[in-house]
């Protein structure tokens, strides 16, 4: 049998050691499975690890990638660490952009940027009164936030996919399942550079995620309210012999973390997309709970996941692009990089101890 | 009961175990006759519990030589320890509520038994000992004794040679203990050796035939039980003369501070207990204690009284004479109404948060209203870092280093952190659960003498507690809850403890003329 034993004191030279360690291990492993596949395995890494760093315009990329993975990640760290598992975060992304979008093609001629404060605030509502819906029957009805949260991913991606080929369908469309393109006004620009021009698709909306983080790493750290959160996550009983309400508490955290998985929808969408169609997310909401809990729940590690996690996949993009490497294989790497990453930082925290028995 | 020529069961020799740097036993010699009870006595944390479970496999010594019958033996796991002759009643029951006897029985057994294979040889075994229960009732349904008689016949289910009893009756009712004595003796004197953990002297005595003494971790005494005192064994265990508590010789006030009326309460989950027609009182300068085994309502009475749950209306708890019922725990802590969960960690603490952010737990209402909303809003650490400080200071608590975690203080200095911290409040009344449970001797003194104090100095003090003779040691004024229900409440001087005992049974006392006080 094996055992955990919790380390007594996490030794600062491991903080530093264990994520290098587990890099070398998941290098060592990739090339072993890509040579074992029949690729050139040190063009697979290129590609994967490098790559993606190669050019200025690329690495712009990897921030665009990132920065609906970051926005999500820190609401659903909120919800994560008073122990409310909000796995629908694909479907509130989804319903915000889907809000945010009715709203934009509803002022077809606006120009003036402003109208992004309603159109975001619409995306937060829309992400809100999705994961309203887990939080209240959980609240009143001790229903399983986990199955409703994730089940209302599926009536999300269904509503999307029969308003873009129903009600909002562009008649110039031809046939296509798309909107008509939003409005001026409804747009993200991308950030010229003087001298330089645009950096890749890099665009305002990465503005946000630099507004965000300090913001929750003082909510968490420092309010009363993130003091509420971590006490009812790690001693529910001692939440209620403070007198925090549980309910109120669990309400809050499912409602920020859908409005913000909805205002990254916006983001998505008005930067990247200009109109809405059937897929819009890329599974950005499921792929944003490993970067919450890569980044330990905190919100500056959460930045770091973020980009880690962006930058493997944009280097699992080229390495399909530029090698034919199906996007399984690199799928496994992905897998074999969390595994080493989750485990290195496991082993910091446990000593583990073999004993015989069943 | 052979006299001379013991033949020995189990022979331990120098058995030590570490866990990390705490030394939890260290070169213990044990020798249990054939048909022996031997006591294991010694206080909270001076390995007791440690050596048993290395007896019966659950963990395995650094060093140290195990025989049984003269025959080495490495026991790795309760398996073999089974398949030895020993079995083991835990202090905790491992029984899962949802399953009938009989079906608790079946899965813990290592052969494979048809069903009703079990129902009989449970219905023979239960006849044949007096442990009288019915194998196919629910274990929800059982009382703690019946409860216990089920681990006991699970452990007969094998024919042991030894039965490991850990603190057996600390939930029991003094009847209910006289019974399983009974049950004891008998099973030693047809030749199964009983290895009898407690901390209780005059149980010792009365049961027990050797009594091995452990402190911090030693083997330090083998001796004869029926030839010693309790007050040598209480010596020999401590190690020092225990101080005498300073009790208060009466209560002076006749003010009422605290009331209850005719409170009801359902249960909110299956395996919870309702709570029915409660009423008590308490005056300022008293001590009332709720006696009561463990898992009666006193959970359930104590999230009402503490505010955790709201009363239905608020006449139904008055302080003062002012009804509160309807108030939240902040709101009540302001009113001067403090309260201990039983829970030390987890409940009354957070272990992963430091002592400072503990203090803050509940004491960041005081801020409310005192200063500008963005400091409401806060997380305020110094504040609380020097009120925890002050806490520390003054109830003598241990830390490792200036502002610990809650994990890694040890069960006495929470405890103690925890009260000072609910006295740094300076309460009028003072609701405290089970505040000595599983504390060692020297903090239990402190801690007393502390509840002592502030009944003294005109506070009112209701105390729940399992341990009647603290009951009887601190309060004033007595009552009892059994399922639910609260009895009257006595006078200390008008009530025994057979009679609490029968309360706690669910019987009504056995001298009925005396008159309750009002």
């Amino acid at each position: 049998m094996i055992t955990f034993i919790p380390r007594d004191k996490v030794s600062k030279n491991w903080i530093i050691i264990a994520p290098i360690l587990s890099i070398v291990f998941t290098i060592f492993f990739g090339l072993l499975i890509f040579t074992f596949l029949g690729y050139n395995p040190l063009e697979t890494l290129y590609q994967i690890f490098v790559s993606p760093f190669s050019r200025i315009d690329r690495i712009s990329d990897i921030l665009v990638k990132a920065c609906p993975l970051i926005i999500i990640g820190t609401g659903l760290m909120l919800c994560f660490k008073s122990n409310v598992w909000n796995i629908g975060a694909e479907g509130q992304f989804i319903m915000g952009a889907l809000l945010a979008g009715f709203i934009a093609l509803s002022f077809p001629n606006i120009e003036t940027k402003f109208f992004l404060l309603i159109t975001i605030s619409a995306g937060f509502v829309g992400g809100a009164l999705w994961a309203f819906i887990p939080a209240i029957l959980k609240t009143k009805l001790n229903v399983n936030e986990i199955l409703v949260s994730l089940m209302l991913v599926y009536v999300a991606m269904l509503f999307i996919d029969f308003i873009v080929r129903g009600p909002l369908r562009d008649p110039m469309s031809f046939g296509f399942p798309l909107s008509k393109p939003y409005p001026e006004g409804a747009l993200i620009n991308k950030i010229p550079f003087p001298g330089i021009g645009f950096l890749g698709q890099l665009h305002y909306g990465i503005l946000f995620v630099f507004l965000l983080v300090p913001v929750a790493w003082i909510f968490v750290n420092k309010t009363l309210g993130g003091f509420k959160i971590n006490v009812l996550g790690s001693a529910p009983q001692a939440a209620k012999f403070a007198g925090f309400k549980r309910n109120s508490i669990i309400i809050t955290v499912l409602l920020l973390s859908g409005g913000l998985a909805g205002v990254a929808g916006v983001i998505e969408v008005s930067a990247n997309i200009g109109q809405l169609q059937p897929e819009v997310s890329f599974g950005y909401g499921f792929t944003a709970i490993i970067v919450a809990f890569l980044g330990r729940l905190s919100p500056v590690g959460i930045l770091f996941a973020g980009i880690i996690i962006a930058t493997v996949k944009l280097g699992a993009d080229n390495a399909q692009m530029t090698m034919g490497i199906p996007k399984v294989v690199t799928g496994l790497f992905e897998g074999i990089l969390l595994f080493f990453l989750l485990t290195g930082e496991t082993l910091q925290k446990y000593k583990i101890k073999w004993s015989e028995g069943k | 009961m052979a006299k001379k020529e013991l033949e020995i069961l189990l022979k331990a020799t120098k058995i030590s175990k570490s866990f990390g740097d705490f030394v939890a036993n260290q070169n213990i010699d044990i020798s249990i006759a054939k048909g022996q009870i031997h006591a294991l006595l010694g206080e909270n944390g001076a390995g007791k519990s440690t050596l048993v479970k290395i007896f019966y496999g659950v963990l395995q010594p650094d060093s140290g030589l195990i025989e049984i019958n003269n025959q080495k033996v490495s026991i790795t796991s309760p398996n073999v320890a089974r398949k030895n002759g020993i079995g083991m009643v835990f202090q905790h029951f491992s029984l899962f509520p949802a399953l009938t006897v009989a079906e608790n029985i079946l899965i813990a057994l290592d052969k494979k038994i048809k069903f009703n294979k079990v129902v009989n040889e449970i219905t023979k075994l239960s006849k044949e000992w007096e442990l009288f229960v019915d194998p196919l009732k629910l274990v929800s349904e059982l009382s703690v004794g019946e409860k216990q008689r089920v681990e006991i016949i699970r452990c007969l289910m094998q024919n042991p040679s030894l039965l490991i009893m850990d603190e057996p009756t600390s939930v029991l009712t003094p009847q209910e203990i006289k019974n399983l004595f009974k049950i004891l003796k008998r099973l030693a004197s047809s030749g199964c050796s009983i290895l009898y953990i407690s901390h209780k002297l005059e149980e010792i005595i009365e049961l027990a035939d050797e009594v091995t003494i452990l402190k911090s971790g030693k083997s330090i005494a083998s001796i004869n039980a029926k030839k010693t005192t309790t007050n040598f064994l209480a010596e020999t265990m401590v190690g020092k003369k225990i101080t005498e508590l300073k009790k208060a010789i009466k209560s002076k006030s006749k003010k009422i501070a605290f009331e209850v009326k005719n409170l009801d309460k359902l249960k909110d989950h299956e395996f919870g207990i309702s709570l029915t027609n409660i009423n008590l009182q308490v005056n300022y300068g008293e001590i009332l204690g709720v006696a009561g085994i463990a898992g009666n309502g006193q959970v359930e009475l104590m999230e009402i009284l503490s505010g955790e749950i709201n009363c239905e209306d608020n006449d139904q708890i008055l302080l003062d004479k002012i009804p509160i019922g309807t108030t939240n725990i902040n709101e009540r802590r302001k009113l001067g109404i403090e309260t201990i969960p039983e829970e030390r960690t987890f409940h009354a603490t957070v272990p992963n948060l430091t002592l400072s952010e503990n203090t803050f737990l509940t004491y960041f209402f005081k801020y409310s209203n005192t200063k500008s909303w963005i400091t409401n809003l806060l997380n305020n650490p110094q504040n609380s870092l020097d009120e925890s400080k002050k806490i520390i200071k003054n109830n003598d608590v241990r830390c490792p280093e200036t502002n610990p975690l809650a994990s890694q203080l040890s069960g006495g200095n929470l405890q103690k952190f925890i009260l000072g911290r609910s006295l740094a409040n300076n309460p009028k009344v003072a609701i405290f659960s089970q505040p000595t449970w599983g504390v060692d001797i020297g903090a239990a003194t402190a801690i007393r003498q502390k509840l002592l104090d502030l009944s003294q100095s005109g506070k009112a003090v209701i105390l729940i507690s399992q341990d009647l003779e603290e009951i009887f040691e601190l309060s004033n004024k007595i009552c009892v809850i059994n399922e639910g229900v609260l009895s009257e409440i006595f006078d200390v001087r008008e009530i025994t403890a057979t009679d609490v005992g029968l309360l706690m049974g669910g019987k009504n006392r056995e001298n009925q003329q005396m008159e309750p006080i009002k």
